[in-house]
This record gives C-alpha cells, sequence and structure tokens, in this order.
C-alpha cells in the first residue's frame, strides 16, 4: 500500500494567540510551531505501523512555505520515507485540497490520511474535500484502522457511538483519537530524517474561495466570585438567580 | 432562491444541534426575503418532521430511501437538493455530520465554506461570518466569494426558535447509489437518556483531583440531578479512568454549554481553550493558585471530596423545591 498522509503546522498548544497588523495576521514572533497532533499522533504513526506489518511506503505532503521545513523533518524522524512540500501559501482550504489531490493523483496513493482537524482554524474539511475533488469514499473521525489486502476495516466516531466501517483502497480517512498512540522520534530517526528526500513542488493553479479579513479575542473573564466551600446552597442560588444558567 | 438546511437526526429524532441550524436559516431566509428548505434523511416520523416548522421551515425534503451516514451517498443527497431548490445558503450542524459531508459538498460545488461558525453573518455583501480559531483562543471574521456560501453553525451558538406553524413535507429519494462504502456494525455507547456531551446544556467536568475512577460516582449523580453532561481533562481520559469521548480541550471536544462546572482540573490551556467558550465556568479546586479560577465566574477553594456531597445535597435541594 502507498500511503500518503497530509501533515499541517500549527503553534504549539500552549501559544498565547495574539494578532498584528490591525489584527489581520497571527502574530508568530516567539511562536514555536508543531506538526499538528491529530497529523502527527494518529494519522502518520497508524500509516507507520501498517506500513511495517505489511509493507509499502509512507509520503508525507504540506502545503506551504520553506518555514514548513522543520516540521516535515520531525514527521520524517518519526518514520516517514519521503516528503513532499507544494510551495504555496495554505490560506484556503480548498486551495490546498486542491493542491494535495493534484499530487494524489499524479502518484497514485491507495490511502490518504489526514488529522481530523488542524488545533489552529479547526477547520475539519481539507479531508473531506479531497475526496470529493477525487472521487474517493471519505471516512471522518477514524478511531481505529485495519487493513486486510486492499480492504480497510474502520472504526468511525458518531454521535452516541462508534460505526464498523468497510471500505477498498483508494479512500480518504481523517484521523481521531485512539487510530495510534503518539511515537517520540529516536536519534537513529532524527539522523536518518537528515538525507531522507524532502521534495518541493510548485503550485497548480487554484482559486480560494474564502478568506480571514481580522481576528479577536474573546472577552477577558471579570473577577472570579469565590463562595465559602461551607456555602454550596449559595452556589446553586447564585447559578439560579443571578447567572440564571440552572 | 432558497436557504437548504441539513438536519441529522438519532434513533428517530431529529437532534438539538439539527433544530438549532434550522433557527439559524430559517432567520436568514427571512432577511434575505426567501425560503427555508430542510434536508434531512433516515426513519422520521411524518409529524416530528413537520414539527420543524416551528423552527421557522417552510418546507422539508426527507429522503426514506438512505437511513445510515454514508458520506458518499449524502454528497450526492446534498448536490440534488442545492439543484433542486436553487439554493445559494447551505447550512449544516458543526458535528460528526456536518464536519464530513459540508467539505465534501463545497469541494463539489466550488462554494466557500465557513465550517464551525458562531453568530449570524456580520454582513451578506460580502458575505461575511465569524468562527472559532484556535480551538476557542480567538475568533475570526471570514468572507465567502463565491456565488453560493456554505456554513455549519457550532452547536450552542444560538437559541432555537418556537414560532411557526407545522412545515410542508415531501419525500425526496434521488438515485444515489454508491457502494463503495459499507458499514458493517454500530455500536451505542451509553444508555438511553444518555446526554451527548455536544449538545449538552449543562456539563459536569472532573480531572486528576478526582484520584481514581472509583470516585467518580458523585460526579455522576450530581450530573444527573441537574440534567447534566460529563466530560473530563485528558489524562483521565488518557489513563483510561474515563470514557475518550468525554475528553474535552485542544485536543478533544470543543464544547460551549451554558454552564461548566470544573472539579480537580487545574486550568491548563489546552484544557481552556476546548472549554472557555461556556457561558459560566465554576471551578471547585483546593488550590487558590489553580490557573483556573482565572477563566472562572465562580470558584469554590476546597477540597472536593468534602465540597461535592455538599453541593449535591444543594442541589437536590433546589430541584425539589423547583
Ligand atoms: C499537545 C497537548 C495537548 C493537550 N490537550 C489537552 C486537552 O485537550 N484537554 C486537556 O484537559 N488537557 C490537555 N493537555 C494536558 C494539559 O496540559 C494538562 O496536563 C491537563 O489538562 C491537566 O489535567 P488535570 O487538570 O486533570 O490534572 P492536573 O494538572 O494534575 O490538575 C489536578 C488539579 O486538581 C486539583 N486537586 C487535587 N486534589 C484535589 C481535591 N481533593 N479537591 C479539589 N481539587 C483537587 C489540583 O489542585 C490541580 O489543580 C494537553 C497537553 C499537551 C502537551
Ligand atoms: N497546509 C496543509 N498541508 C497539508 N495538509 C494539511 C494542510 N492543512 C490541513 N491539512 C490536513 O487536513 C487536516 C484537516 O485540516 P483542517 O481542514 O484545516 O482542519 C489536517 O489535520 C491535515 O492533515
Amino acid at each position: 500500500m502507498k500511503y500518503l498522509v497530509c501533515i499541517s503546522k500549527v503553534p504549539d498548544t500552549t501559544t498565547k494567540i495574539t494578532f498584528s497588523d490591525n489584527d489581520t495576521k497571527f502574530n508568530e514572533s516567539g511562536v514555536q510551531f508543531i506538526v499538528n497532533p491529530y497529523d502527527e499522533w494518529y494519522a502518520l504513526v497508524r500509516a507507520l505501523e501498517l506500513k511495517e506489518k505489511f509493507g509499502g511506503s509512507v509520503t508525507i505532503i504540506n502545503v506551504g512555505g520553506a518555514d514548513c521545513d522543520p516540521i516535515l523533518r520531525k514527521a520524517l524522524a518519526i518514520g516517514a520515507d519521503d516528503a513532499v512540500r507544494i510551495n504555496t501559501n495554505d490560506s484556503d482550504a480548498y486551495n490546498v485540497a486542491n493542491q494535495i489531490s493534484n499530487f494524489a493523483k499524479e502518484n497514485a496513493f491507495d490511502v490518504i490520511l489526514t488529522g481530523k482537524e488542524t488545533i489552529n482554524y479547526n477547520g475539519a474539511q481539507v479531508g473531506g474535500m479531497i475526496a470529493a475533488i477525487l472521487d474517493y469514499p471519505y471516512v471522518s473521525q477514524a478511531s481505529k484502522l485495519e487493513m486486510e489486502g486492499n480492504t480497510a476495516t474502520i472504526d468511525r466516531d458518531i454521535q452516541g457511538g462508534t460505526e464498523v466501517i468497510s471500505v477498498d483502497a483508494p479512500f480518504v480517512l481523517s484521523a481521531a483519537k485512539g487510530l495510534a498512540e503518539q511515537r517520540i522520534p529516536n536519534m537513529r530517526g532524527i539522523m536518518a530524517a537528515r538525507t531522507k528526500p524532502l521534495k518541493v513542488v510548485e503550485p497548480i493553479d487554484s482559486e480560494n474561495l474564502t478568506s480571514v479579513i481580522s481576528y479577536s479575542l474573546p472577552a477577558e473573564k471579570g473577577q472570579v466570585k469565590l463562595i465559602d466551600p461551607e456555602n454550596t446552597d449559595e452556589l446553586v442560588n447564585l447559578l439560579h438567580n443571578e447567572a440564571k444558567v440552572i | 432562491m432558497s436557504v437548504l438546511i441539513f438536519a441529522d437526526s438519532f434513533n428517530g429524532k431529529i437532534v438539538k444541534s439539527a433544530h438549532e441550524a434550522v433557527s439559524y436559516g430559517s432567520k436568514i431566509a427571512k432577511d434575505k426575503g426567501t425560503d427555508a428548505v430542510v434536508l434531512t434523511y433516515g426513519d422520521i416520523a411524518e409529524a416530528e418532521l413537520a414539527d420543524l416548522g416551528k423552527n421557522g421551515a417552510d418546507k422539508v425534503l426527507h429522503c426514506s430511501s438512505l437511513n445510515q451516514m454514508l458520506p458518499n451517498n449524502l454528497l450526492k443527497l446534498a448536490e440534488e437538493a442545492v439543484a433542486s431548490t436553487n439554493a445559494d445558503i447551505v447550512i449544516f450542524s458543526f458535528d460528526n455530520t456536518g464536519k464530513t459531508i459540508a467539505p465534501m459538498l463545497s469541494a463539489k460545488l466550488k462554494a466557500g465554506l465557513v465550517p464551525g461558525v458562531i453568530d449570524f453573518p456580520s454582513s451578506y455583501e460580502p458575505f461575511t461570518i465569524k468562527k472559532n480559531v484556535f480551538s476557542g483562543k480567538a475568533f475570526a471574521e471570514y468572507t465567502i466569494s463565491t456565488p453560493t456560501k456554505i456554513i455549519s453553525l457550532l452547536p450552542n451558538s444560538v437559541p432555537v426558535n418556537q414560532v411557526g406553524a407545522a412545515a410542508a413535507v415531501e419525500a425526496f429519494n434521488p438515485n444515489l447509489a454508491d457502494s463503495r462504502i459499507s458499514i458493517k456494525e454500530v455500536k451505542a455507547k451509553g444508555g438511553d437518556g444518555q446526554i451527548l456531551l455536544a449538545e449538552a446544556e449543562l456539563v459536569v467536568s472532573a480531572g486528576r483531583g478526582m484520584k481514581g475512577p472509583e470516585n467518580w460516582g458523585i460526579v455522576e449523580e450530581i450530573a444527573k440531578e441537574l440534567g447534566a453532561g460529563t466530560a473530563c481533562s485528558r489524562p483521565v481520559a488518557d489513563i483510561g479512568w474515563r470514557p475518550h469521548h468525554e475528553h474535552v480541550g485542544q485536543t478533544g471536544f470543543a464544547i460551549r454549554p451554558n454552564l461548566y462546572i470544573a472539579i480537580g482540573i487545574s486550568g491548563a490551556i489546552q484544557h481552556l481553550a476546548g472549554v472557555n467558550g461556556s457561558k459560566v465556568i465554576v471551578v471547585i479546586n483546593k488550590d487558590p493558585e489553580a490557573p483556573f479560577f482565572k477563566a472562572a465566574d465562580y470558584g469554590i477553594v476546597g477540597d472536593a471530596f468534602e465540597v461535592l456531597p455538599r453541593l449535591l445535597e444543594s442541589v437536590k435541594k433546589f430541584k425539589a423545591a423547583s
């Protein structure tokens, strides 16, 4: 099987979010970037496990600028075979999906994995868009993936439960918690990653369907109202009469 | 032109987030002077469908030939419905189904999608709308530049209308043949009457401060008395004290209930990211320096093992009196 894992660059989860240029840009100064957790912990690791068990290859792909190369090296250190970066701005999900789909079509991958969402834009959309562009079946929010020959058995999270799905490759899957366990790269992996291929590809023409015009932060909370631990009646009273939530 | 709203169901009932989406979509239809048409599928009684009129729907298209969430078939269903209603605004809920189908439809129609919006459009020309970004740590205003616009609405963002009369229900069964995905088994979790976390208006959540899974009984009892859903911090789900579907935060579910009670949770930035959209936050923690107090409306500094039994009694007393 040829696996293609889509990797996005996101700010570290502890980042304090601020904006610049009149609140039109995310302020990257001093921000540490990581591989989106859903892409790294679940999609990439499960693809590697399946490759280790049955053979095949794991290619990672990113749509972005040269600033994404360090996170691609990190994913190579975890074990991916090679990396591709499509050298264009990733501000619109449809554009990202179009670029990835074009590459996937030319290189005939069997399974395309994305994370269920990025932790910066929380779109949960790139995987579904790739599936629609390529006209592949789409299984979203997968928490378990087994392959037998060309056929995959997948657990999918649904409202109030789980569904067990059967689908033949090629297909697109978005990875949720449970699909695999996080892997920490070891020294050998890190050394090997330095010489693994990272190919930079120029983008195809594609339009943007949406754009961000400004950002804002939630209003600061006022001072917390402390209640005597002996007086839980008072808390219930405040929730009913003041906050009016119960 | 029309506004098309995709409404999901669970066990034959239209789900709460779909009632919100229909209320939301019908307000937009009214602003634009067009009809609000609902698209739904599965085994749902006619009366339940007609009832969507109360949320403002003018018409309900019902596909009864499909009763499973099969993404490629549902994509075709949505495409057919957009064509037949001439919809220029399509609305989904930002739940599992909406997260699956809306992006597929967006790419198929080349219609811009803004997923997870939290408010009405601030302008129709250009079409501008607000969504959560950075897992709830910030908001962004997006514009959609294509003639057809798709949005998905974050649950618990708008109230449900109860205004209109019964809606007209029409059978809508286009040919959806696509057998590439099949569902072999459905495993339900929890019993009947379980409150789905994504829909819960009240949530009681606990963290590592509870010391072990055997101490969760009182958390569940308080939740049950209040009619609340239960949630937990990530380490608690990771060590298996609680099921994964209760894990909230940046790498778990993002929720925005009216009330979030956090017990024995420190309030790490990754936890806050998934819950700070909650309207009111109560924190119970024995450490007065716990960062969560900075994000709280009400706080109790105390030992959960002493406070919770008292809180349960107070809630019981309140429920008995109301
Ligand atoms: C990449 C990444 C992603 C993450 N994503 C998430 C996420 O999505 N969700 C999430 O929750 N975390 C997430 N985390 C973990 C997060 O950083 C914290 O470690 C976690 O939220 C802490 O959980 P906790 O508050 O239950 O435990 P602790 O931090 O151990 O806090 C326990 C709290 O309980 C209090 N306490 C102890 N005993 C009592 C008592 N008897 N009565 C009352 N209070 C008591 C303590 O004072 C303390 O404040 C993530 C971390 C990383 C690195
Ligand atoms: N710029 C990108 N390059 C490669 N993959 C991406 C990019 N953006 C998003 N993805 C993939 O799509 C998933 C969902 O992203 P999103 O739709 O932005 O929430 C991510 O988890 C990644 O796997």
